[in-house]
């Protein structure tokens, strides 16, 4: 079988689609376990969106320091290299098919041509895009200023251009603070950070940014209009009450030059919808049993395209548990379970990844809370397990581990967060 | 002796205006524009459309009525010519209620009369057949299948291209200040970039037209702007395989719901009367959008979340005094020629204002235009990598490694698409670089992401090619800057 006669082909075991820490640890553990392995990125180089993260707080978990953006993903692409493990850069992929369990093609384009690759097993791990102005309802003159904090971010930190001086951004997450402080240090003057809920949507520590710089935060408001000539001069803002409603009346302007958007991320799934993947709307991601398998037998999925994840840690761990799974499902022909336990959300839990469990092996669950709540326990009461937190927030990801005895003999789980 | 024309304004109208007389070797053609590229005004924005010329009443807007028709045909032809984009998938105006097949009635009866071929009433039955997802709350409809969508300003630029390659001589960033008449003969007109001399000057300033009337002493009509606003959704997001209207009412052909050339669900527009002098407001606005949205889910009930949305954005039309076109030869003033308040349907009635324009200078200003012997009427349009199978991709490849790697990940534009994008700005006279020229030529940055991943690098290629420092790149002309400097300027206490 050959549908593409007219194109290169290559085989491999496994390709790895995304060059990101997630799809680096992919590669790197599937080479250690002996797969035939092929990694594609589009970009010039590896390392996804790290290597424009100049800012330390990576590592701590999978590395046990902290380093930056840029030497968590120089170490994973070292490892890479070491192992030879082979990899294109500058590489995109157009397209993905499934033709059976065993036979899939990737088909990407490069500077030296178009490929057909076939390989038995595919990780996905493209990552996510970020949400931009007009998702958002943002409404207005369509001038230059307005960037999302990622292309904010590649423009300072890979090409050297400062986008503006007077800086207003949109969303409290960990990257609209980071981007707060990476703004201030070069001198701009950040007059606002806007945020629709009541709380702040990043971790703490990304938080105290805004002390540091003294940087004021708007609770309960959002930017709904944009107006200038060439360049943004000015964005109004209002307030909303609990049900996110705009308050009539209580509309003001800040004059800024540059808006900075930075409104949560999308997993980058639209491929995988193509061959029929089902998605789980609360992640954006795919549907996942524990090897991190989407519904389409033999394609994987790790990182931000399973789901959006707070550490990098967690990323690479996927990785590298997607890997697992691929080798399984290579030497088997296929991931197979006496039963599937499906995990289904309990109280305050937003979403949760993956959504079925084999029972056969050790797992982490990965799960986000819907509100911030002190004092709770983390509890899955069809097997008594609890786990006691002072503080959860939905900025930060939640990660419990499941022991394969602790869950084998249940038909499903739950998890909730309540008051402890 | 060549006679000296000057069209201001590289809109649809200006540049269909250029290509046709780019033909005539006697004439000395020049194509002014106040913008940094072509079809950035009225053409940049509207809803695409080659209308069918059935709804111009030949008694109150004869020009529309007349030249409405004649461009639908002109463009079946000249989309081939130029490798313009472009889909002939028809129109269906709904019919709601009963009283609706009275209005249907009357636009099939003008139709005839314009001269419409093969439109025809379908019942409840056939419009199904012909648009499934149509709302089941429709009882049947008119259905006009001459009607199709191009890309407005590929549509510019695939004729100014054409007019270049023919002759054609572009002033861009040049902007009218004046217009010389002597004797009751135009002399020429001067500009920022300095004095264009010509026999005959053609007014086809869009928004502008009054005002540039005016400087020629002829002020019986003026211009005022008529808001429209959009959405569009992305790529998969189901839309219409037709076009679909409302029945109009006596205020508006009504906000049309269709599935715009790339693919894209897109609806509007509605329609906000602005006073003259706000001919530079293209703000969407809350409540504007939402006058769309509720307009069009009564044709398309089932509207994706708001979370599916990739863009908004308004148009003007130029609405003239009176409501027709103003195409004519002043005789007051000689070689002075009106192309003014080329509203709806202006984009479809180019090719046919252009031919018209054509007959002026010879029947009202009695020049013989005499054809070139070698005119060439083909214009290739750019490589677009998503259009390209696989092994052509790779013949490609072979001459320019930049056709295989992708910048713009949403539409699968290469880097080869934006270098022979940047090659043919500079080709018709860009000077200043911008996204937006970029974007025009090879829709990169019109997709999902809205340009996030992809803008950075179009920035570098374009201050590469045109040798400028990267934050001075621009994403719209002068003034919208990209940046203020390198990333330490404000630490050195500089700013560009």
């Amino acid at each position: 079988m050959e549908p593409f006669p007219q194109i290169p082909m290559l085989s491999y075991d496994v390709v790895v689609i995304g060059g990101g820490p997630a799809g680096m640890a992919a590669a790197v553990r599937a080479k250690e376990l002996g797969l035939n392995v092929l990694l594609l990125d589009e970009n010039d180089y590896l390392g996804g969106i790290l290597p424009q993260c100049i800012h330390p707080g990576f590592g701590l978990h999978y590395y046990k320091e902290e380093l930056t953006g840029p030497e968590f993903a120089s170490r994973l692409a070292r490892k890479l290299v070491e192992l030879g493990v082979e990899y294109k850069t500058a590489a995109r992929v157009l397209e993905i098919k499934n033709y059976s369990d065993l036979e899939k093609v990737v088909i990407f384009t490069s500077p030296s041509g178009v490929y057909q690759v076939w390989a038995k097993a595919i990780i996905y791990a493209a990552g996510a895009r970020e949400r931009h102005a007009f998702e958002i309802g943002i409404t207005g003159d369509r001038v230059a200023g307005i960037y999302t904090a990622g292309e904010a971010q590649m423009l300072m930190d890979i090409y050297g251009v400062l986008p503006g001086k007077e800086i207003v951004i949109v969303g409290s997450g960990d990257v609209g603070l980071i981007m707060a402080r990476r703004f201030a240090l070069e001198g701009a003057k950040v007059k606002a950070v806007i945020e629709l809920m009541p709380y702040p949507g990043g971790l703490a520590r990304n938080v105290m940014i805004l002390r540091d710089f003294d940087i004021p935060l708007y609770l309960s408001h959002k930017v709904v209009e944009v107006r200038g000539k060439g360049r943004v001069e000015r964005v109004k803002v209002v307030k909303v009450d609990e049900n996110l409603n705009e308050i009539p009346g209580s509309e003001f302007w800040i004059e800024a030059d540059t808006l900075i958007i930075s409104a949560g991320l999308v997993p980058s799934v639209k491929k995988l919808k193509k061959i029929g993947v089902e998605i789980d709307p609360a992640t954006g991601g795919p549907v996942v049993n524990d090897r991190l398998e989407t519904s389409v037998p033999g394609i994987f999925v790790a990182g931000n395209s399973l789901l959006i994840n707070d550490l990098v840690d967690y990323v690479a761990e996927q990785g590298e548990l997607a890997a697992e799974g691929a080798k399984e499902f290579i030497e088997k022909g296929g991931i197979e379970s006496k039963k599937w336990i499906k995990v289904e959300k309990g109280e305050n839990v937003r979403l949760l990844a993956p959504h079925y469990l084999s029972g056969e092996g050790d797992v982490y669950l990965y799960l986000r809370v819907s509100k911030p709540m002190e004092d709770v326990e983390l509890r899955v009461p069809e097997i008594g397990k609890k786990m006691r937190l002072p503080v959860v927030k939905p900025a930060e990801m939640l990660r419990i581990k499941l022991k394969a005895e602790e869950i084998k003999n249940t038909e499903k789980l739950t998890v909730e967060v309540v008051k402890a | 002796m060549k006679t000296k024309v000057a069209i201001i304004g590289a809109g649809i109208s200006g540049a269909s205006i250029a290509r046709v007389l780019s033909k005539y070797e006697n004439l000395e053609v020049h194509l002014i524009e106040k913008a940094p590229d072509v079809g950035w005004g009225v053409s940049k924005a509207n809803t695409a459309l080659i209308h069918g010329g059935y709804d111009d009443d030949p008694e109150k807007y004869p020009m529309r009525a007349k030249l409405c028709i004649r461009g639908n045909r002109l463009w079946h032809q000249w989309v081939k010519e130029l490798e313009i984009p472009h889909v002939w998938n028809g129109a269906l105006i709904v019919a709601l209620k009963e009283e609706d097949f009275d209005e249907l009635e009357k636009l099939l009866e003008r139709g005839r009369q314009n001269g419409v071929p093969e439109m025809r009433l379908v019942d409840r039955e056939e419009v199904f057949h012909l648009e499934p997802n149509l709302t089941r709350e429709a009882i049947g409809a008119l259905w006009v299948p001459i009607v199709g969508q191009i890309g407005p300003i590929p549509a510019v630029i695939a004729l100014v291209e054409n007019a270049v390659a023919n002759g054609v001589k572009t002033h861009l960033e040049t902007e009218v200040r004046e217009i010389k008449v002597e004797n009751g003969e135009v002399k020429g007109v001067e500009t920022n970039n300095g004095f264009i001399e010509a026999d005959i000057v053609i007014n086809a300033a869009g928004l502008y037209a009054d005002r540039i009337a005016r400087m020629a002493g002829i002020d019986y009509f003026e211009i005022h702007p008529r808001k429209g606003e959009y959405w569009i959704f992305d790529d998969d997001v189901p839309g219409p395989k037709r076009v679909l209207f409302p029945t109009p009412t006596p205020i508006s052909k009504g906000i049309v719901v269709t599935t715009e050339i790339s693919g894209h669900l897109m609806i509007g527009p509605n329609a906000q009367d602005l006073p003259p002098e706000e001919k530079e407001n293209l703000a969407t606005t809350k409540e504007g959008l939402e006058q769309v949205w509720e307009g069009a889910k009564k044709l398309w009930p089932q509207l994706p979340p708001r979370s599916k949305v990739i863009r908004t954005f308004a148009g003007l039309r130029p609405e003239p005094t009176g409501g027709d076109f103003i195409i004519k030869a002043e005789e007051e003033v000689w070689g002075f020629i009106n192309v003014a308040g080329i509203r709806s349907p202006g984009l479809t009635s180019a090719p046919a204002i252009a031919h018209e324009v054509a007959g002026i200078i010879e029947n009202s200003l009695g020049i013989e235009l005499k054809e070139k012997e070698k005119w060439n009427p083909y214009r290739k349009e750019i490589t677009h990598f998503f259009m390209m199978r696989p092994e052509q991709a790779n013949e490609a490849v072979k001459k320019n490694p930049a056709y295989g790697k992708i910048v713009c990940r949403c539409n699968n534009v290469s880097e080869g698409d934006i270098l022979e994008a940047i090659e043919r700005m500079k080709f018709i006279g860009v000077k200043t670089p911008s996204v937006d020229s970029v974007k025009f030529r090879t829709k990169a940055t019109t997709g999902t992401c809205q340009g996030s991943f992809c803008r950075p690098k179009i920035i570098q290629l374009l201050a590469r090619e045109y040798g400028v420092e990267p934050w001075k790149v621009t994403l719209k002309g002068k003034g919208s800057e990209i940046g203020i400097g390198d990333v330490k300027a404000l630490l050195r206490g500089e700013e560009a």
